[in-house]
């Protein structure tokens, strides 16, 4: 009898402590999760604050001979990423020119057309465009735009990469939003004669302004640092450029050019600390909306 | 109603966009390889040659087929515990706690951060990191670049596992701890089997992710046109290798980097068709 009892208790002690370890695991496996996170962030800002300074966001992008002799004389490197700002702004704002109306064109349909056979092949189609890589959307708008229609590298070529990255998210985002809203307040403006299409127009879009909104945002987030497919299509330029056909520098272009040449190292922080700060912004103010929306 | 017909007709061909949109990509990726091919067949897929002088050209993908996949799988690999765990924390230990709201907040902050931003901090912190374990001379390879994946992707292994394993209904859960089980024989035996494939499938996707992943790859693995045989060596993903020498490309050079790019979608979509599959028979 006792001799049962004491088997069972140290079987109990041994579960019991088994259970205290795992906890103890999973609490440290979580901080390792989120250390690179707090680490990169420490990073940039560490190393990046000392260049954000007033010419930073007015001068262009400064050559190597400029860096080298600030580097020997041991001052900040002169100039900014002013041709990166405004050809991030250019392209990015071409993309979404380009991806929301149809993103949310599209989502309405998808919206409309539950359960639909031909919705549904679209829905998937749209989340396999979701996954391909960005690398391959360069080829692409390389092979659409750069060949064929600009005939050189292009701040529309990088665009259309970036649109058809975006394409997917403002889609989901759209119909998800739509779903949310509920049918009775479509039914009474039916109700009341009101064509299809307004109802659409003045009740749909407008009640679900803050979910469209907050897909929109962090689309937008998630294209803006995007290296890979501005390479293969807009290449990069050393002036400031508002020519849609003609090569176009960007933010994470010129990070990946200072990354590339030594006596630039100093920007290198500074770029991605503003990039990431940018991307930040977006993502809390999108948050944000989302939150206010809920309540 | 005639403007009600027209907005309908509107919202379907813009629909049909997205068709056309993902057939044209197929259509010139396939048409832009063709050269390749041609001149090679399917030994493209299969040779590891990689030699770009000119009268002697033979290009050959296997290198970068190997590269990408063991950076990934090793990434993966990398990724289980640590995605496994931190959803467990936010979904189970510490369900709708300030702590894992925190947390949660932090994962989603890892997902915006820039691929380019990822290569610099690994270059030159984990880099340099490798170097002093002495690993590595250089710190270059295929698993500084598998580790810098490995960070990328637990994001989205994260939030589709948590959110998964929050759905695990509470009475089972409760019926469980009734009969005296520990939390951790709840974890093991009430929630991952109802949660299991909702968690594989949200590896499949953070997997599919790997293999695309460009900048931080290309800052990473070292650029070698070699299959890799040591965990240590330099190698080339596809992604890397495209956005590495399309620069200096044409002719069949170009035309065998699309066709690897055109390699790397049919890999993606099939992992993600598979993954979004398992995810839609759950719902």
């Amino acid at each position: 009898m006792s001799s049962a009892t004491i088997q069972y208790n140290t079987r109990s002690d041994y579960r019991k402590r088994k259970n205290r370890l795992f906890y103890w695991l999973v609490i440290a496996m979580s901080a390792i999760t989120v250390s690179p996170i707090l680490l990169i962030i420490y990073k940039l800002i560490i190393q990046g604050y000392k260049q954000i300074n007033w010419s930073f966001f007015t001068k262009v992008a400064p050559n190597t001979l400029e860096a080298m002799t600030a580097n020997a004389q041991g001052e900040v490197i002169p100039g900014g990423i002013l041709n990166g700002i405004t050809g991030t702004f250019l392209i990015v704002v071409m993309a979404a020119i380009i991806a929301i109306p149809v993103g949310i064109m599209i989502g309405l349909f998808l919206y409309e057309n539950q359960g639909k056979r031909f919705a549904s092949i679209v829905r998937d189609i749209s989340d396999i465009l979701q996954g391909v890589p960005s690398i391959v959307l360069g080829l692409i708008a390389y092979m659409w735009v750069v060949k064929p229609v600009t005939h050189g590298f292009s701040a529309l070529a990088g665009s259309v990469a970036l649109a058809i990255m975006m394409l997917p998210l403002i889609i989901r985002s759209t119909e998800e939003t739509m779903k949310m809203i509920p049918t009775s307040l479509k039914e009474a403006g039916l109700a009341l004669g009101v064509p299809y299409y307004k109802v659409i127009l003045r009740v749909l879009i407008p009640t679900g302004f803050s979910g469209l909104s907050t897909g929109i945002l962090l689309a937008i987030s998630r294209i803006i640092g995007e290296t890979a497919p501005l390479m293969l299509t807009t290449l990069g330029s050393s002036a400031v450029n508002w020519d849609l056909t003609k090569p176009t520098s960007a933010i994470p272009l010129l990070v990946w050019e200072f990354y590339n040449d030594p006596n630039m190292a100093n920007l290198i922080w500074s770029s991605s600390l503003f990039l990431m700060g940018f991307v930040l912004v977006l993502n809390i103010i999108s948050k944000r909306i989302a939150a206010k929306q809920n309540r | 109603m005639k403007s009600d017909k027209i907005f309908k007709y509107l919202l379907f061909s813009a629909s049909f966009l997205v068709i056309i949109v993902a057939a044209g990509m197929v259509f010139t990726l396939s048409s832009g390889a063709i050269p390749a091919f041609k001149e090679f067949g399917l030994k493209f897929i299969i040779s590891n040659q990689w030699n770009p002088t000119e009268g002697r050209e033979s290009y050959g993908a296997l290198p970068f087929i190997a590269g990408t996949v063991i950076t990934s799988v090793i990434a993966l690999l990398l990724c289980i515990p640590l995605a496994f765990s931190t959803s467990l924390f936010i979904a189970e230990y510490f369900y709708k706690k300030r702590v894992a709201m925190f947390l949660s907040t932090m994962v989603d902050l890892l997902a915006g951060i820039p691929s380019i931003v990822y290569g610099l901090w690994g270059f030159y912190v984990l880099r340099p990191f490798i170097v002093e374990l002495g690993l590595s001379p250089q710190g270059y390879g295929i698993f500084t670049a598998s580790l810098i994946l490995a960070i990328m992707i637990i994001p989205y292994a994260t939030s589709l596992s948590s959110e998964i394993i929050s759905m695990v209904p509470n009475d089972l859960k409760e019926a469980a701890y009734a009969m005296g089980a520990t939390r951790l024989e709840v974890i093991f035996n009430v929630i991952l089997p109802n949660a299991r494939s909702g968690i594989f499938a949200s590896f499949i996707l953070a997997f599919g992710r790997a293999l695309g992943e460009t900048m931080a790859v290309t800052m990473l693995i070292g650029n070698s046109n070699i299959v890799p045989t040591g965990l240590f060596q330099t190698g080339n993903t596809m992604a890397s290798v495209i956005a590495n020498q399309f620069g200096e490309a044409d002719g069949l050079k170009l035309s065998s980097l699309i066709a690897i790019g055109l390699i790397l979608f049919v890999i993606t979509g099939l992992i993600n068709a598979i993954g979004k599959l398992i995810i839609k028979k759950l719902a």
